[in-house]
């Protein structure tokens, strides 16, 4: 049958099970949302403000139901603002597909109104990415895009479709998605290499290696990164941090990938690790690291990083492996799949003067209690409290950020949607929206402070719109919090352009978007303010004040020893 | 850390627009020079083979190597050294020749080195020598004592001694791509 390159695109989105599409309309994809007017009993079309809303809410949606996100943009503004949605899923290793379309074929390098050279642009940051000039070659890219998108090490794939291509017709053949690899470009690139269609399989020497190193370890320590969240590997990594009985550290990416409230757990490491973590990292003679990529905030010093242990790397992707800090033993692999290997053939070992030293360390930071102030620490243990235990957080760039990964118990992988490796402020309303579209039946929270928010608040437009009882907590301490800090320790308190006196009324600002909004100086207050929004059922906001000078702590300066602690 | 040198790696990568800026940005973003570069289809035409020289130390040349394989165009990627590598680069040299002797003394020079001449005008010479890094070093050491107008390299090409091919499943290659992880 022969139908246009929109509605083979439409109908490649259904072969993939895609429900859900996050977007904004523009010239050159018309003839896309044309077609999705036929189809909007099948795929739900998310408008948001922004593009750069569209591609967050994508990536939270990928994030916290661990299927591929799809965004779709026009051409030249429309692409280049998805541009910062993108890199943070690439960092962050998120399956989302981005859909742009360009201007037609005769108008394509002509500077033409809204052309840009998007696949150009993004190169840097997808697995991978293409350019539709044929429509008879449609189908086949996307179900190739859809596959590399999801596979191995996952990140967002884009594919640019010329506005001519959309309109003209070719011949399509529904495809169940389990045949796609027999045909086509995917047949292609599974012949080449054949070993990897699949995950590659942990060698079976390489988990031996470990199992006789972990046997003969007496300090072991480990670190959960975003692999083991994106690999889904709660149980096996519950297993395995009991079975050799080791303290473990979790990266930001890593926050909800083992069990928060497990007594094993010493909390976050890196630079605002707790100290339990970066003294634990410090004293172990064997440290595995798994699905991590020793980031510069977690081996702040390569040289000096776990310097008396023995390192052992577990990661999918090759070329992580010795990358940021040289390796002692590695294994290739999915985390999930490594682990149960692992478990299938460790015995149970106790290290109790080990556990005990480490424990020895504070795992959480205590603040003092000022007058008349709530600390970060209050307001999220009042959250905490509140909420259900299964509520998805999605957090903003900054100190509050560091505040809820230190101080919230993270219970399933997908419960935490932050920008760890890309770091982009403004990310957390649009994920926490892709977030509740996906997950109707759990409660979300966005936690942000208020120079994040004010990026990209213009979604909550989207959030009134839909109806997405999402509760946005600002910590709101009038400042850049993070730069100030690093101001008031590193930079001789020359506090330049981080003050933030000035508007919006926050509270004003959600009743003018249709939202409701409370502004809080108390815990008192604060319980209100959530008895209400839970009461209320709709968007919220809730303007927590905070003490401009409160600082995240402990904290260890970029590029030093992890246990030189600047501030404790 | 080893010490830095110059390292020449065969890329096999799918023959499609865009592909070579891919690649070249790898290196550009590491901020490696690319000192030499030369690309072409291979006997199968929708592959397309690229010869590649950085200087760099070998810890680097293996992240590269592992960062190259992971990209979808990339077929396979070896890493060719002077020991098991096959190097050649054809080089045009313009030689300012103005007089009768000097035509005749370059004449013998190309032909020492068994190079050609490929063109003659009463002013110029031009000498076009096929050869490795060492004997095209050498023949333009020669000559630049002569005036050299203009020169112009291909860029190096090189290939496996015995036959082994760039397709074989060595052991070496099998670790770079176990963790390309394409499907």
């Amino acid at each position: 049958m022969e139908i246009t390159g929109s509605k083979i695109l439409l109908e490649c989105l259904l072969e993939q099970g895609v429900d859900t599409v996050f977007g904004y309309p523009g010239g050159t994809i018309l003839n896309v949302y044309d077609e999705l007017y036929n189809y909007s009993d099948k795929i739900n079309h998310i408008l948001t403000s922004h593009e750069q809303g569209a591609a967050h809410a994508a990536d939270g949606y990928a994030r916290s139901t661990g299927k591929v996100g799809v965004c779709f943009a026009t051409s030249g503004p429309g692409a280049t603002n998805l541009t910062t949605g993108i890199a943070t899923a690439y960092m962050d290793s998120s399956p989302v597909v981005f859909i742009t379309c360009n201007v037609a074929e005769h108008l394509l390098g002509k500077d033409s109104f809204q052309e840009v050279d998007i696949t150009g642009i993004t190169m840097p940051i997808t697995k991978a990415n293409y350019v539709v000039r044929d429509v008879n070659k449609l189908a086949d890219i996307v179900r190739e895009a859809f596959a590399i998108a999801r596979s191995g090490r996952p990140g967002p794939v884009l594919i640019d479709i010329l506005k001519n291509v959309t309109a003209l017709k070719a011949e399509y053949e529904p495809l169940d998605k389990k045949e796609h690899y027999k045909s086509g470009r995917m047949m292609k690139l599974a012949q080449r290499v054949l070993n990897d269609f699949r995950t590659p399989e942990p060698d079976k020497n390489d988990i031996d290696i470990l199992v006789d190193m972990i046997n003969k370890s007496e300090r072991p320590m480990i670190i959960s990164g975003g692999g083991v969240v994106r690999a889904r590997a709660y149980d096996e990594m519950e297993e395995f941090v009991n079975k050799i009985d080791a303290p473990v550290a979790i990266t930001v990416m890593g926050g909800g990938g083992v069990n928060g409230r497990n007594p094993h757990t010493t909390g976050m490491i890196g630079m605002h690790g707790s100290q339990a973590s970066n003294m634990g990292c410090d004293g172990c003679d064997l440290l595995i690291a798994i699905g991590c990529r020793f980031s510069d905030r977690v081996a702040l010093d390569p040289e000096t990083f776990a310097k008396n242990a023995k390192i052992v790397q577990i990661d999918i992707d090759r070329s992580e492996i010795n990358k940021n800090v040289m390796t002692d033993h590695h294994i290739i692999g999915d985390a999930k799949h490594v682990l149960q290997m692992l478990n299938a053939s460790l015995t149970q070992q106790t290290h109790k003067e080990w556990n005990k030293y480490v424990f020895s360390f504070p795992v959480e930071t205590i603040y003092d209690d000022v007058e008349g102030k709530m600390t970060p620490k209050q307001v999220l243990s009042c959250i905490a409290r509140m909420m259900p235990d299964d509520t998805i957080v999605s957090t903003d760039v900054g100190q509050h950020q560091m505040w809820a990964i230190q101080h919230f118990h993270f219970d399933y992988p997908g419960q935490l949607l932050t920008s760890g490796g890309f770091g982009a402020m403004g990310f957390g309303l649009g994920a926490a929206i892709g977030a509740q579209i996906g997950n109707p039946d759990k409660a979300v929270i966005h936690i942000t402070g208020d120079g994040s928010f004010r990026m990209n608040c213009n979604e909550l437009a989207t959030e009134e719109h839909y109806n997405l009882p999402i509760i946005t907590f600002i910590f709101d301490n009038s400042t850049l919090g993070m730069v100030r800090q690093w101001q008031n320790l590193i930079y001789e308190k020359h506090y330049c352009q981080t003050t933030l006196d000035r508007g919006p009324d926050f509270v004003k600002l959600a009743e003018a978007y249709g939202l409701k909004g409370k502004r809080v100086s108390t815990v008192k207050e604060l319980e209100e303010a959530i008895t209400e929004a839970r009461e209320w059922g709709k968007g919220y906001v809730v303007d927590c004040l905070i003490d401009t000078d409160e600082m995240v702590r402990p904290m260890v300066a970029a590029a030093n020893p992890i246990t030189k602690f600047i501030i404790c | 850390m080893g010490e830095a040198r110059l390292q020449t790696l065969a890329i096999l990568v799918d023959n499609e627009a865009g592909v070579l800026s891919q690649i070249s940005r790898l290196f550009s973003r590491k901020g490696y020079n690319i000192e030499s570069l030369a690309v072409g289809a291979t006997e199968h035409q929708e592959v397309s083979r690229i010869t590649v020289e950085v200087i760099t130390d070998e810890e680097h040349i293996n992240l590269l190597v592992n960062q190259l394989s992971k990209l979808i165009p990339v077929h396979n990627v070896r890493m060719l050294t002077d020991r098991e590598g096959l190097k050649r680069e054809l080089v045009m040299i313009k030689v300012k020749a103005d007089a009768g002797d000097k035509r005749n003394e370059l004449m013998q020079i190309a032909n020492i080195f068994r190079a050609s001449i490929v063109d003659v005008s009463l002013g110029a010479l031009t000498i076009a020598i096929i050869g490795d890094e060492q004997k095209i070093t050498g023949l333009v050491k020669i000559l630049s004592q002569f005036e050299i107008l203009e020169l112009v390299r291909t860029g190096v090409i090189a290939l496996e001694r015995g036959q082994m091919t760039i397709y074989d499943d060595t052991k070496e290659k099998g670790e770079f791509n176990y963790g390309k992880n394409v499907l």
